[in-house]
């Protein structure tokens, strides 16, 4: 077996047991032979090559290894992986359908959500899961949930009205939303 | 960054957990929500032989009001839970003033209030809070269960009390003698932060007047501070600006802040200053409106 370390160790060490894991990303269920030690963003990148999930700072900070573990947003640089044994996991790889985009990454296309894009995945998935929970969200309450992450860019703006925009179209013509509702409240 | 490599076990008792620490023998840590112990791992600031992840033992994830007004938080209870509770906000209001000031958003949904208080960050949020509350850590060894008041508890920076085969599973807070009133507030540069300075104050009134009090000073000293001196000198009469004031002075005094790049000592005494003022003030001012 290739040990995940593979940069700083070719072979796992042979007095520490390797696990066997079973996690459902983005709805399928992969496994994993993983040592207690690897983290989950590095059991999402470099075992199941899911490199939408970035590893920005690697303590806690930042934000964009967020992805959602049982559909709370987590981030992935501080959990283990055989934490997720047995629990689903989403990343920025799963939000879209076979054929079109999630409302929040549409969001960030037509309001120019994202600069050089790095933050981004985490930002999407912090504010997926914040619309899950809230589906009308005002602009504080959406910089607050998208507070655990950070932007280098600084373009914050842009990425709160990406969350809105997505708010409205999620809600959907009949209650009142459908993309035009911040428009209407310009004085 | 990696962790040093460790032996991982996730029992799913108590019992269990007790009897793995209790062969780690010191070198082993308990891993609940993992938002302190894990980048320290990472940082290799600590460097555990064993970590026993307790997050597979049911029924340790609850918080609840008692009927006869105690707290009680298990070891599981996450930060996240803790914010979005209507009955913690309804039965004390300084736990809900902090919840949502610890960490970031995302760091609270894993995060827990125990955990918090076992890390026993000078920094930490709850552990000032508690200690405010006259709150008490659980624990459970192999001897059976013993209370300890988190001002006990926290013995030191990162340190704590617990025997190495100890598990602590809930975190209580005592029944009001009163209504409870008071709040938390908490100077960072940005969200995330560790706080400059931060300040719990809670009190029990009765008809007007304070009949306990407790203030819990954040990030001001090798440790969390409880402000004595400051708490006693608002019992036993109603809340006026004479006494706010001369609680606020006390509570700066007992800050031992140290200067860095957050601040200087006396810009952050300053601040637990204010911070009781207003604290303190918003109470006044809050009775006043009720009456």
């Amino acid at each position: 077996m290739t040990s995940l370390f593979s940069e700083i160790s070719p072979e796992p060490a042979a007095d520490v047991p390797v696990r066997r894991i079973t996690v459902t990303v983005n709805g399928q269920r992969r496994s994993a032979d993983v040592e207690p030690r690897l983290l989950l963003a590095h059991l999402l990148r470099q075992a199941f090559r899911l490199t939408g999930t970035h590893t920005g700072c690697d303590t806690t900070n930042c934000g964009a290894c967020t992805v959602l573990y049982d559909g709370q947003p987590v981030k992935s640089c501080t959990m283990l992986a055989v934490q997720a044994d047995g629990h689903e996991v989403t990343t920025v790889e799963g939000l879209a359908g076979a054929s079109e985009l999630h409302p929040v990454q549409e969001g960030f296309r037509d309001e120019h959500g994202l600069q050089c894009g790095f933050c981004t995945p985490g930002m999407m998935l912090a504010a997926k899961a914040l619309l899950d929970r809230n589906p009308d969200p005002t602009e504080d309450e959406v910089r607050w949930a998208l507070s655990g992450n950070l932007c280098r860019c600084t373009g914050y703006q842009n990425i709160v009205k990406s969350v809105l925009w997505a708010a409205d179209k999620m809600r959907g013509p009949d209650t009142g939303g459908g993309g035009d509702r911040h428009d209407e409240e310009q004085p | 960054m990696y962790p040093s490599r460790f032996q991982y076990e996730a029992p799913t008792t108590v019992e269990a957990a007790i009897d793995l620490l209790h062969r780690g023998g010191g070198e082993a840590k308990v891993l609940a929500g993992g938002q302190s112990l894990i980048p320290m791992m990472k940082l290799r600031f600590a460097s555990p032989e064993l970590l026993v992840d307790i997050n597979h033992i049911p029924g340790l994830d609850y918080h609840r009001v008692d009927p006869d007004g105690s707290i009680h938080i298990g070891a599981l209870c996450r930060h996240v839970d803790l914010e979005q509770s209507t009955t913690l906000a309804d039965a004390q209001p300084v736990l809900a003033a902090v919840a949502p000031l610890v960490a970031d958003p995302i760091v609270r949904t894993r995060g827990t209030l125990v955990g918090s208080l076992c890390h026993a960050d000078p920094q930490g949020d709850w552990a000032s809070a508690m200690v405010a509350l006259d709150g008490q850590v659980v624990a459970q060894g192999p001897q059976g269960r013993r209370s300890i008041p988190v001002a006990d508890f926290v013995a030191g920076p990162f340190q704590n009390v617990l025997a190495h085969d100890e598990v602590a599973v809930e975190a209580v807070v005592p029944a009001p003698a009163g209504t409870p009133a008071g709040g938390y507030l908490k100077l960072e540069r940005r969200i995330g932060d560790f706080a400059t300075a931060g300040v719990a104050v809670a009190l029990d009134l009765v008809n007007g007047s304070v009949s306990r009090a407790g203030v819990g000073l954040t990030g001001v000293g090798s440790s969390t501070i409880a402000a004595t001196d400051a708490a006693q000198a608002l019992v036993g009469a109603a809340l006026s600006p004479d006494a706010i004031n001369r609680a606020a002075d006390l509570a700066a005094e007992a800050a031992q802040p140290r200067s860095d790049h957050r601040g200087s000592a006396s810009y952050k005494r300053q601040v637990v200053r204010t911070f009781v003022v207003r604290i303190l003030t918003n109470v006044l001012e809050s009775d006043e409106r009720a009456a």
